[in-house]
Formats: structure tokens, sequence, C-alpha cells
């Protein structure tokens, strides 16, 4: 039986990483990856935790999670495809004005 | 006993390469594909702490159609690789400072305020059983469940207004 505490540090370290990503890459594909790398360390812990505790609404939240990081990248990817069309470049420190 | 460890800490390395590859790779279009690796060890944790179920979403969803989303875009737009011309000079040195305090704040708590969280007895047998997370989902989690239903209609709708957006106005 693997320690839970294992898992925290394994999802502790992948959220470090993402953390990083968000904070230094430009590309904003990959920020937006960045923050599925943190979600899903979330998701992680909370699957740790209901194996730990035995109790199964830790899946169930990684579930719906899930559905809501899939909604967000659908509209996130959106925008982005919106600002490439209204100005031909989608680097994250051009993009510093709301006019279309 | 210790193969399961051995199997953890060999997965382990594999998806924090993964996301280190994910950050530090130039292509965007490699750093799809180091994210879906690292989706795909988190799969394989999800089996390991008795969640099929969890698991192969994991997979269909992460994997499978997010990412595919993902690396149709970059390839639509052509932004595998972006000129990495940073306009703020002291960012990253900001951000590895950022990112170390963060990881030694983890580590503080991990060490010092989490203890003796071992796990408990045997799971069931059938712990993690899909038949019992859907019964879960639709008699305690009914609302949220519908909400969610509400949140990827909107999410659908409001893709379809903002690509269609600008076409109207041409």
């Amino acid at each position: 039986m693997i320690p839970v505490e294992y898992y925290l540090g394994l999802s502790a370290i992948m959220f470090v990483i993402g953390a990083l990503g968000v904070m230094v890459r430009r590309n904003p594909l990959v920020i937006f990856m960045s923050v599925e790398l943190m979600l899903n360390s979330a998701n992680l812990v909370f699957v740790a935790f209901a194996h730990a505790y035995q109790v199964l609404d830790g899946q169930v939240f990684v579930f719906f999670v899930m559905t809501v990081a899939a909604a967000e990248v659908a509209i996130g990817l959106a925008l982005i495809v919106s600002i490439f069309r209204s100005k031909h470049n989608i680097n994250a420190d051009t993009v510093n004005e709301l006019k279309g | 006993m210790t193969i399961s460890l051995i199997v953890f800490f060999l997965l382990a390395a594999v998806a924090v390469l993964a996301a280190l590859g994910m950050l530090l790779s130039r292509n965007a279009v490699y750093s799809a594909l180091f994210l879906i690796l690292n989706f795909i060890t988190v799969a394989i944790f999800y089996l390991m702490l008795n969640a099929p179920f969890i698991s192969i979403a994991q997979i269909t969803v992460y994997a499978g159609a997010i990412m595919v989303l993902f690396l149709f875009v970059i390839m639509l737009l052509g932004a595998e690789k972006l000129p990495q011309n940073t306009s703020i000079r002291w960012q990253y040195p900001a951000a590895v400072v950022l990112g170390v305090l963060l990881a030694l704040e983890f580590g503080y708590v991990l060490v010092f305020q989490i203890g003796g969280l071992s796990t408990a007895a045997a799971l069931p047998a059938n712990f993690g059983d899909p038949k019992d997370i859907g019964g879960l989902l639709f008699n305690q989690y009914l609302l949220p469940f519908e909400v969610t239903s509400i949140l990827l209609l909107v999410a659908m709708v409001g893709v379809i207004v903002i690509t269609k957006g600008d076409k109207t106005t041409r």
C-alpha cells in the first residue's frame, strides 16, 4: 500500500510545474496546458484521498472537475481563435488591449 | 508491497519528466504530446488507486478529446513556435523565485502539517466500482450533475457565439 503522502508530494510537484508554466511561457496555448496540468494534479489528490478514506465522493468530484475543465478549454480555445482572427498574433505579451 | 512502490516511483518519474518536458519544450505540439503522456500516467495512477471509471474518463476526455482539440487549434493557428521575446525582463527570475516559494510551502505543509494519514484497514473488494459511482452520481449528486449539463450547454453556445461573432460583422 502506497502512503497517501507520496501522492500528495507528486501532485505538489506537478502543481508547481504547472504554475511555473503559467508564469514563464508566453504562448497562451501552453499556458492553458499548464492550467490543465494544475487541475490534473488536484484531481490526483482527490482520488488519493478518496482511496485513503475509502469514500467515493472524491471520485465524483473529479468527474465534475473534468467537465468544468472541458468547458473551460472549449471557451479558452475559442477566445484564442477569435483573438488570432482579429490580431493575427496570439503572443500573450501583445494581447494587452480590449479592443477587437 | 515493494512492487507497487517501484511502479509508483517509475510512473512518478515519467509523470514529472513529462510535465517538465511540457514546460520546457519550445514547440507547442511537443508540449501537447508531453502533456498527453502525463495524463496517461495519471490515468494509471487512478487505476492503482481503485478508480477505474475516473481512469477511463481521464483517457477519453483529457487525453482524447481535450488534447486533440489543443492539437487542432495549435496546427490551425500555426502557433507551434512563437518568439519567446519577453517585454518584461525580470519575469524569469520572478517566476523562478515564486515557484521555489510555492514548492517550499508545499514541502512545509507536507512535512510538518500532515502526519499520520496512513491508510486504514484493507479496502473492500469492489471499492471504486463504476456501478457505485453511477449510483452516487444519480442519487446524492443529481443536482450538481444536472448543473454540469447546463454548464456544458452554456460553454457550447458561448463557443459558437465567440467564433461566429466577427463573421457577421464582416
